[in-house]
């Protein structure tokens, strides 16, 4: 059966007028119908332009300069807008990071919710309204026929990210892509959000994309994990593998910054340095400024290869040693 | 909101007040009306005859009290100079500025809505960068050089439009209005426009700086994610949030309009109020003044007021703090 979701060597660049930043630079991963991809890295790494790309939503002065997004089956990139404007929020659809902002302040969630429906299919206005109460029911809002008549503003920021989310439902999308959804949001909600959307994809068959800085979100959530690095993948593999034994020296920076995986009374690891900037990025290893392992061999760039059965990463210098035989 | 409503009748009473004694107090520190009045001709005992008609002869303070006594029982007082009421002279000029500013404001909005959107949706077009420099122009031209530079061309070289006067008006409500007759909206077009100038370039502005600030928003992005048609986003998402500000300032600049539209109706001899307040203060007529002025206070207020109003039904955000 071939990937819901199939990114090969994506190049998003944005053409500023102090250069052109290469915020994705060859980005390539794929999804199973079903299956959730954790789309980890820093601020800055390029994580949420791909996920903006997939949706066909990169602003001005951005541009898809390369590489494919085949959505089952179907290229994405060249696609008319028309068409991608159908397939937005019908097939594939996008939960935003700030559950604050994405809710228009002025109209109510009825309007904004019947407004999905009838964007994507010829149904009554009754039969609009019921299907966004059924969406309201199914993410967890209590009283939702109430609720439909209340403003963004009148709900919690949990609230608003279940309405996000509900949105995002509304047409039993193949793919979700989830853009820091949880970020925002205490803890405890998280969890709840985080157990609900796991429990509708795995019910719906939805596949998801969940895009963090969050490892510890990541490791409860995906099936597989893809770790990007100033516009690049580079690692990825099954979540439990890529977490138990990472194999690229920035994947295993950041798992051992993770504040409760250090032994208490240690002092914190950390990686050193900053993100470069990926305006006219040098060639060359990325992190190799920031890397322990770095030689001379790293101002020539590493391909993307498969170094274990599923586990690809783009590195000279690998941490083999420590995965378990 | 009732009591919300009640503070701001007990506000506006205050206000009142405030204006009242000012005016009085103006107009004495700015001369004597019987100096202008009364004939110099007049001798001695006219003279003290006209001066205790007019109830100048009291000390100022007790003016001011008669005058209070009477203004709560609905009389403002007569026009020393046309010895008649002085809110009637205001009321029969009333409906010429009135629709002269109502009409200038509706002006403003549907051309410069529609001119601001498109300015903001297309930032570095070349049609929106005319139109951002027009509306630089728009406001910071004088108002009296616009009227003249009207009249030369559509009605001196052209010959298309009346220069002075209402033309043929329509009797409603005791009030003649000149906007329901061909004749009264050919002489109405050039004090419009040129009233309307200043305000279709806030307009414009205000309009564009807020598409330009919403566009970017992440509930825009959110509702493209949505899939929705761009002219939804636009004409429903966005269009609501920037009614907020024009609305706001809109509604008080309707106040000013009203009130300084002196300028435009003594270029288009426009027999509107403004007329009348200049011609009073010339001559010290203070009970026109005063009741013009009282007037006006009013109306700022009442603006203001339906302006709050119109954020509750805009702002769903605002509603809900003035149920609570």
């Amino acid at each position: 059966m071939s990937p819901t979701l199939e990114v090969r060597d994506l190049q998003t660049h944005f053409f500023t007028r102090a250069g052109v930043v290469k915020a994705v630079d060859g980005v390539s991963y794929s999804l199973q119908r079903g299956k959730v991809l954790g789309l980890v890295g820093e601020s800055g790494s390029g994580k949420s332009v791909s996920g903006f790309s997939i949706m066909g939503l990169v602003d001005e002065p951005g541009r898809i300069v390369g590489g494919s997004i085949r959505f089952q089956g179907r290229e994405l990139v060249g696609l008319p807008e028309p068409e991608m404007r159908s397939l937005r929020g019908n097939r594939i659809a996008m939960i935003f990071q700030d559950p604050m902002m994405t809710l228009n302040p002025v109209l109510r969630i009825d309007v904004q919710m019947i407004e999905t429906v009838l964007a994507h299919e010829k149904v009554s206005h009754t039969e609009a309204r019921a299907r966004a109460r059924d969406a309201l029911g199914m993410v967890g809002i209590p009283s939702p026929d109430e609720r439909l008549k209340s403003y963004p503003h009148q709900f919690s920021g949990g609230m608003r990210q279940r309405v996000a989310i509900a949105i995002a439902l509304l047409h039993r999308p193949d793919l979700i892509v989830a853009d820091e959804p949880t970020t925002a949001l205490d803890v405890t909600i998280q969890g709840q959000i985080l157990a609900q959307v796991q429990k509708l994809a795995t019910d719906l068959g939805t596949a998801l994309i969940w895009i963090t800085h969050d490892l510890s979100v990541v490791a409860g959530l995906a099936d597989d994990i893809a770790v990007m690095y100033a516009g690049r993948v580079v690692e990825s593999g099954s979540v439990d593998a890529v977490l138990d034994a990472p194999l690229h020296p920035y994947t295993h920076g950041l798992i051992g910054s993770v504040p409760s995986r250090n032994r208490r009374g240690a002092p914190l690891q950390q990686i050193p340095g900053m993100t470069p900037s990926v305006i006219n990025l040098p060639p060359g290893c990325a992190f190799r400024a920031r890397c322990p392992r770095a030689d001379g061999i790293c101002q020539q760039t590493p391909e993307m290869a498969e170094l274990l059965p599923g586990r690809t990463a783009r590195c000279f210098h690998p941490h083999l040693e420590t995965v378990p035989a | 909101m009732t009591v919300f409503l009640l503070r701001r009748l007990l506000q506006a009473v205050g206000v009142v007040l405030a204006m009242t004694l000012l005016v009085f107090l103006g107009v004495f520190a700015v001369g004597d009306p019987v100096e202008i009045l009364i004939s110099p001709e007049a001798d001695q005992l006219e003279r003290e005859r006209a001066i205790r008609e007019l109830g100048l002869d009291l000390p100022l303070w007790r003016q001011y009290l008669v005058f209070l006594g009477n203004a709560l029982q609905g009389d403002l007082g007569r026009s020393f100079v046309f010895n008649e009421p002085a809110l009637q002279l205001i009321y029969q000029r009333m409906p010429a500025t009135l629709e002269l500013a109502l009409g200038a404001t509706f002006l403003a909005l549907i051309i410069g809505l529609p001119l601001g959107l498109f300015a903001g949706l297309r930032p570095n077009a070349w049609g929106s960068r005319t139109i951002m420099a027009g509306s630089i122009l728009g406001f910071s031209l004088p108002t009296f050089w616009v009227g003249l530079m009207l009249i030369m061309v559509f009605a001196v070289q052209l010959g298309w439009l009346p220069s002075t006067g209402r033309g043929e008006t329509v009797t409603i409500l005791g009030m003649r209005w000149s906007f329901l007759t061909w004749d009264g909206l050919l002489h109405m077009a050039m004090p419009m426009l040129s009233l309307s100038l200043s305000r279709i370039g806030l307009v414009i502005r205000l309009t564009r700086s807020g598409v330009r600030e919403n566009m970017v928003m992440d509930y825009v992005k959110f509702a493209r994610a949505k899939g929705l048609s761009p002219n939804r986003i636009v004409f429903v998402h966005v269009f609501r949030n920037i009614l907020i500000p024009v609305v706001t300032v809109m509604g008080l600049e309707l106040g000013g309009t009203i009130a300084f539209s002196v300028v435009t109706e003594s270029v288009f001899a426009w027999p509107g109020m403004g007329k009348l307040i200049i011609d009073s203060i010339n001559v010290l007529d203070r009970p026109v003044i005063v009741a013009y002025l009282m007037l006006i206070v009013l109306m700022f207020i009442v603006i203001n007021l339906l302006v709050d109003l119109s954020y509750s039904v805009l702002d769903p955000r605002v509603r809900l703090e003035s149920r609570e």
